[in-house]
């Protein structure tokens, strides 16, 4: 091999190196994007209402329209759980902008101590952004001893512009739904392992 | 690459016996490995797919209860249940074999390894070392993929069974089993594969192209593999580190997608497209590129607009990580997101519609002879067109609506991968076959062989428009009766399609038993690219002398 060649060829492999540094970078950085996707997309929920994620508000509105909407309460208890879960109201009829206070009502029926906290959103997804949550039992965690109850309340108001926009202008019922999951979170694997016997209703 | 044949100090040493494969360190063995690889993949992915369809031919369930009391020993009722998952197991391991395990190795690994270096005037890829391991890292993942057939998924049954987009919670808490844990596996490690094949092939064209050429002189080919290489470097850590969420969802109590622990399903649909879009994308670009050179080889012109197709394949790739959640337009996504992602979408149309004009006008006034690779390369252009008219109706939200899940949508990417990408990869297999062989095909087999593939393809998927539109959704095992006429007519198509592919192999066979020696450019004045100056086939170390490019 001519000496100008290996000469070129020395100077080629580092230029080599220098695009393999970059593509890696570019794999690191775009693995990184997609862990970073995990609070940005918490925060975009947040702040557009997208999935019936509901909004925390810290005053009330200031504004109040004569239509009305009405409000269905819906409650869930997430599998594993020994609660009995359910409104005290089934649904309220409020004018739009005014605010309300309702209840949920809990019973820890099981014969533990037993933790656990709530996930909501509304449907349809559509109006999340428009409702407001003041003061909620979902932003803690609760643990109820055996046999006791509590009340929970719930302050809310829906926000004046739900209806300008074009696709919530129409929504004449909002259903409020929360669920209660255990706070011991097992993992997946091993939560559904128990039930391996009954491979029918799985199928 | 000099520098380690200086060490050597011969250049026409050849390693041989079983080191050569297995230790190859040249771009043209490794090719080789691919295409041999991408075959049996293709074997294995397509028998599913024919096992799916004698299933289909008639209501009822005739083949998955016996196919499980076979494999897993069920009997009874529970040979039925077992049957109903692995019937989806079946076509999770077909979606997941044919993009992993079949497109990307034949057309990626194969003809690109192939091909780019010798197109470039390159002596071989710029990290060879990194060219072995990424085709060594594919057979584990396969078999692993395979073992995950034969591993528990959901309790009591086998295999996983959740589609080739893995959504959670039915890959999470539906499926507790290991199965889903090989399975998410395989996809790490046939991922880690294709990064280090794409940094390679960016290397490889940035840095080692001959004198004078230069990226607005290189073949559309090299182009294709190069915005290949970009969308996979960006695409695929996306769908590593969503699958690795998945994988500490499952086993390590983390909750990214389980509402329970605050976490959300939709995320990862939403990471799993922004990988999964680009990732058709990957599948069908190479394709074009090396449609372009068969067309204006066998028009004998150069290729219409060549500026305009590098770039219009430059934005269908950029284009392609925008519009992502055109998957997901029943998941509650808001009025304007919809709004944008179907005009993102339909934009699309306009740089693909560049290349089919593009091409069509390079036939045009071109003195055209329609030998085998032609022949393919026809087919491919009609089939692609419809599946992107196709394409271009599902983009609507409003539509999308009736046909999301439906056969119509499986019809739709099947026309678009299954006959526009497969028939892209026989075009360049018929094409190069003389190149990477040095023997001639046998063009009465290899023209049976398309219109057998023709016909039997057209009649598995053609129907599959009407039964999508009668509402028939995807991913079941059974249907109702009203179903039935369509249903067996697409499950005679795959046998059609299942001879032709034995034509394929006798093909093979025959070129290789026969050895007529194939010129080192078969094709005439139409082909001008740097692999038919070399000998057919070229020799194992090539352009040592490096070609000038005027």
């Amino acid at each position: 091999m001519s000496e100008p060649r290996t000469h070129v060829s020395e100077r080629k492999s580092a230029g080599n190196w220098r695009v393999l540094a970059v593509c890696v970078c570019a794999v690191v950085a775009m693995v990184g994007v997609s862990y970073a996707a995990v609070p940005l997309y918490q925060l975009f929920c947040q702040v557009t209402g997208y999935g019936g994620t509901t909004q925390r508000a810290e005053q009330y509105s200031d504004e109040i329209l004569d239509r009305t909407i009405k409000v269905r309460f819906d409650a869930n208890v997430s599998g594993g759980m020994n609660w009995d879960f359910k409104p005290v109201q089934r649904e309220v009829e409020l004018r739009i902008g005014e605010t309300t206070q309702i209840a949920y009502l809990a019973v820890n029926t099981g014969a533990t101590v037993s933790g656990g906290q709530a996930t909501f959103n509304v449907t349809p997804q559509s109006a999340g952004a428009y409702f407001n949550k003041v003061e909620c039992f979902c932003f803690t965690e609760t643990e109820l001893q055996p046999g006791e109850s509590l009340d929970m309340p719930v302050v809310f108001f829906v926000d004046p512009a739900i209806v300008d926009a074009e696709e919530t202008k129409n929504i004449n019922t909002i259903t409020l739904s929360y669920t209660f999951f255990p706070l011991e979170k097992e993992n997946a694997v091993a939560k559904a392992a128990p039930s391996g016997e009954n491979t029918k209703d799985r199928l | 690459m000099a520098g380690a044949s200086a060490a050597h100090d011969a250049h026409d040493h050849k390693p041989t016996g079983w080191t050569r494969w297995v230790m190859s360190t040249n771009h043209k063995d490794i090719g080789t490995l691919y295409l041999i690889f991408a075959i049996i993949g293709g074997i294995v992915g397509g028998a599913l797919s024919i096992i799916m369809r004698m299933e289909l031919q008639e209501p009822g369930i005739q083949i998955f209860h016996g196919l499980a009391s076979i494999v897993y020993g069920f009997d009874g009722d529970a040979a039925i249940d077992g049957g109903k998952q692995m019937f989806n197991v079946f076509l999770t391991a077909h979606g997941l074999i044919m993009v992993f395990f079949m497109v990307m190795p034949a057309l990626i690994g194969g003809f690109a390894n192939w091909m780019v270096p010798i197109m470039i005037g390159a002596p071989d890829m710029a990290f060879p070392r990194m060219n072995n391991i990424s085709f060594w890292l594919l057979p584990p993942a396969f078999i692993m993929l395979l073992l995950s057939l034969f591993a528990e998924g959901p309790a009591g049954a086998y295999g996983v069974g959740g589609g080739w987009t893995v959504y959670p919670p039915l890959s999470t808490t539906g499926q507790p089993g290991p199965a889903m844990d090989f399975a998410i596996l395989a996809l790490h490690i046939a991922g880690a594969s294709s990064i280090l094949g794409a940094i390679n092939f960016i290397t490889t064209i940035f840095n080692m192209r001959a004198p004078g050429m230069t990226l607005h002189k290189m073949p559309l080919f090299a182009w294709s593999v190069l915005i290949t290489a970009f969308l996979l470097l960006l695409s695929l850590p996306v769908l590593a580190g969503g699958i690795t969420m998945l994988l500490t969802d499952r086993n390590f109590g983390t909750s990214f997608f389980s509402p329970e622990g605050g976490g959300d399903p939709i995320l990862f649909q939403h990471l799993f497209w922004f990988f999964g879009h680009p990732e058709v994308y990957i599948l069908i670009l190479p394709a074009f590129g090396a449609i372009s050179h068969i067309v204006s080889t066998f028009s004998r012109k150069p290729i219409f607009g060549y500026l305009g197709m590098a770039y219009a394949m430059v934005a269908i790739g950029a284009v392609g990580f925008i519009v992502w959640a055109h998957h997901m337009y029943t998941v509650g996504l808001s009025l304007d997101a919809q709004r944008y992602f179907v005009f993102a979408t339909m934009v699309i149309a306009v740089p693909t519609g560049i290349k089919i004009f593009s091409w069509i006008a390079t036939m045009w006034g071109g003195s055209m002879t329609i030998r085998t690779p032609m022949l393919w390369a026809l087919g491919f252009i009609f089939l692609f067109t419809m599946g992107g008219v196709t394409g271009v109706q599902v983009a609507n939200a409003g539509l999308d609506r009736a046909l999301h899940d439906t056969y119509y949508v499986v019809a739709h990417f099947h026309y678009t991968m299954s006959l526009g990408a497969t028939f892209g990869i026989f075009a360049a297999w018929y094409y190069w076959f003389p190149k990477i062989t040095g023997y001639m095909y046998n063009s009465l087999i290899a023209k049976t062989h398309f219109w057998t593939m023709f016909i039997g393809v057209n009649m598995v998927f053609f129907p599959q428009h009407f039964l999508g539109l009668a509402g028939m959704p995807r991913r079941y095992i059974d249907y109702p009766d009203a179903y039935a006429g369509w249903n067996a007519v697409s499950s005679y198509g795959s046998y059609i399609a299942t001879v032709s592919t034995i034509i394929f192999l006798i093909g093979i066979w025959e070129a290789f038993a026969k050895k007529r020696k194939a010129e080192d450019n078969p094709w005439g004045e139409g082909a001008t690219t740097l692999e038919w100056q070399l000998s057919s086939p070229p020799p194992y170390h090539q352009w040592e002398q490096l070609p000038r490019i005027k």
